[in-house]
């Protein structure tokens, strides 16, 4: 099978003086999700829209599976899914007849095309919508319906721009754990967000852009480990409270730990020193000192810090 | 036929598809509900003065039965009709945000053109039908016949329907403002072209065989016996007869070529407009 893959190749995009993207070169492979991370006018969403051929690079190429976007949009597209800020749908249209126009041209076979069409609806959580016309749907259920459409054709490559966005808090939730279920397929997705701690829980790497220039692409480990002066921080859950000596006696004590502070009863906050080897050995000390551990993860505050060390200011 | 290996169909397929859902969502929206009213009520106003009045303008012969019916309305509710099926179809692609839905699939955006523009001739054609429609039943209760003339025009006026709305959707890919393209249409429609065939006419004294309005003509001059002399060299008229200006009158064959040119270049540009537009 051919290795899933997205390339910009020296892609560049102006508007008049204005230099939206430049020289972008930037290379995803295999099956993971990618965020892609930067400031209001940074330039993500023109790369998306240059990868969905919404808009035209004024250099170079846009690449998918090997395929120009441009040239051979068809080819490009065929296995992609995508999302570009919200789109409308034709307003007298119900859900299902218009994700039935999507598998339609995307050639989803007849057969399947029922059963598919209310699998995505199901997924987004819109069953009960599916034979009401769009007009009068909210731009949160607009969305859904438009997330439902990227999955129809079950996508090997997901392009995703800030897909949670126009949500509320449930529904921001919802599309998390949809792309987190989708991760465990053979995909690749390359989304973009403002959500910090959004692609610090789903993402695998993280791309950030500014003035349309590629700053850095890393996995998500490294870029906090390179960036915050080799400083990381974890999150401890706790399965019940612990003493507050206990925290500054055993836990601080354990090598490569920098700081150790409680956030509450059942949480503390651990900063070390060091990249992944560092995290999964400070684990396994916490294990071996009885240290009643319920979750271990990343703490998306590491992201922040790098985000706001990279990216000075904002337009 | 799909291409399940890419995740495309063929673009026949696509082309079809695009046509098929674009005219439902026409044919579900309040414009055409309007549409369907307003050539019901015309007519229906119509049946109802003509039954009263019994005028001679419309009951002394059956060319002019469909010329006075036909031929002296057609072309305003054609103009309606484009403006209301053409006027933001491409323009509100951009503007309503609907490109985003459709254009990242892979689909070329020349398929998404030429659906959506079959799917406005279509409705279109519908509301030409109806017109039809009221106008044979008239001319039927009258005992008007089937005139070949009225045949003649009515294809003239389908042909002129379909160059019309090629014009409409280059002007409706030019723009990404809705309320601008619809507004130039019917400028367009309703004045610049008028105005240029007079002037051309009046003062430069040349045929304007370069304006569409002057090839539609055709639409009614065909229920006219004898068709009209293509150049009248002057007719003087007004008060004290002071006025006095020439006339030119489109053959049908002239009249079909400007409609064809017009069709093949407006389509055309229109579609390499869309193609170059950017969502942005």
């Amino acid at each position: 099978m051919t290795k899933l893959s997205i390339e910009a190749v020296h892609l560049s995009k102006t508007y008049g003086s204005f230099n939206a993207l430049v020289d972008l070169n930037l290379k995803i492979e295999g099956s993971k999700c990618v965020g892609f991370l930067g400031p209001n006018g940074a330039g993500k969403t023109t790369t998306l829209k240059i990868f969905t051929d919404l808009i035209r690079a004024t250099k170079g190429e846009a690449l998918i599976n090997g395929e120009n976007v441009h040239t051979h949009k068809k080819a490009a597209l065929g296995s992609v899914g995508t999302l570009i800020e919200t789109p409308e749908i034709y307003p007298s249209l119900t859900p299902r007849e218009a994700l039935a126009m999507v598998a339609e041209i995307r050639g989803v076979p007849r057969v399947e095309r029922k059963k598919r069409i209310e699998e995505v609806v199901a997924q987004v959580k819109m069953e009960e919508w599916l034979d009401k016309r769009v007009g009068k749907f909210s731009k949160g259920m607009k969305q859904r319906i438009d997330i439902a459409a990227s999955l129809l054709n079950d996508p090997t490559i997901l392009l995703l721009d800030e897909p949670s966005t126009g949500l509320d808090p449930r529904g921001m939730s919802e599309v998390r754990d949809i792309v987190k279920a989708l991760k465990t397929k053979n995909r690749l997705i390359f989304m973009s967000s403002h959500i910090l701690s959004e692609v610090a829980e789903i993402c695998d790497e993280v791309a950030m852009i500014d003035h349309g220039k590629l700053l850095v692409y890393d996995t998500l480990a490294n870029v906090t480990a390179k960036f915050s002066g080799d400083v990381n921080v974890v999150e401890v859950g706790l399965l019940k409270p612990l003493d507050p000596i206990l925290i500054a006696t055993t836990i601080s004590k354990i090598p490569g730990i920098v700081t150790a502070e409680k956030m509450d009863e059942r949480n503390v906050r651990i900063k070390y020193s060091g990249g992944l080897d560092t995290q999964a050995r400070i684990l396994s000390d916490l294990l071996k000192q009885n240290v009643p551990v319920l979750s271990y993860r990343p703490a998306s505050s590491a992201l922040e810090d790098v985000y706001l060390n990279l990216i000075k200011e904002t337009l | 036929m799909a291409n399940e290996s890419s995740g495309t169909s063929s673009t026949f397929v696509q082309l079809g598809t695009i046509t098929k859902y674009s005219f439902l969502n026409y044919l579900r929206a309040r414009r055409f509900l309007v549409m369907v009213l307003l050539v019901a009520i015309v007519n229906l106003a119509l049946t109802a003065a003509v039954a009263y009045t019994q005028s001679q303008a419309f009951l002394n012969s059956p060319l002019g039965f469909y010329g006075a019916w036909w031929g002296g309305l057609i072309d305003i509710f054609i103009l309606l009709t484009v403006v209301f099926f053409g006027g933001d179809a491409i323009s509100g692609e951009f503007q309503n945000k609907t490109g985003y839905f459709l254009a990242p699939n892979p689909v070329r955006r020349s398929t998404i053109y030429v659906g959506k523009y079959l799917a406005a001739f279509i409705a279109s054609t519908l509301i030409l039908v109806l017109f039809l429609a009221f106008t044979l039943a008239n001319g039927l209760y009258y005992s008007m016949g089937v005139p070949t003339q009225f045949l003649q025009s009515f294809l003239f006026a389908w042909l002129y329907l379909l160059t019309a709305l090629g014009v409409t959707f280059m002007f409706s890919s030019l723009f990404k403002t809705t309320s601008i393209s619809i507004l130039i249409t019917v400028l367009l429609f309703l004045f610049v072209f008028n105005v240029v065939d007079e002037l051309s006419t009046i003062l430069l004294k040349i045929e304007p065989w370069f304006s569409i309005t002057y090839a539609e003509g055709i639409v009614a001059n065909i229920l006219t016996t004898p068709f009209p002399q293509h150049y009248v060299p002057a007719i003087t008229t007004g008060p004290g007869a002071r006025f006095s200006f020439p006339t030119y009158n489109a053959s049908i064959v002239e009249g079909l070529a400007i409609m064809a040119v017009y069709l093949i270049v407006c389509s055309l540009l229109g579609l390499l407009l869309f193609e170059r537009k950017e969502f942005n």
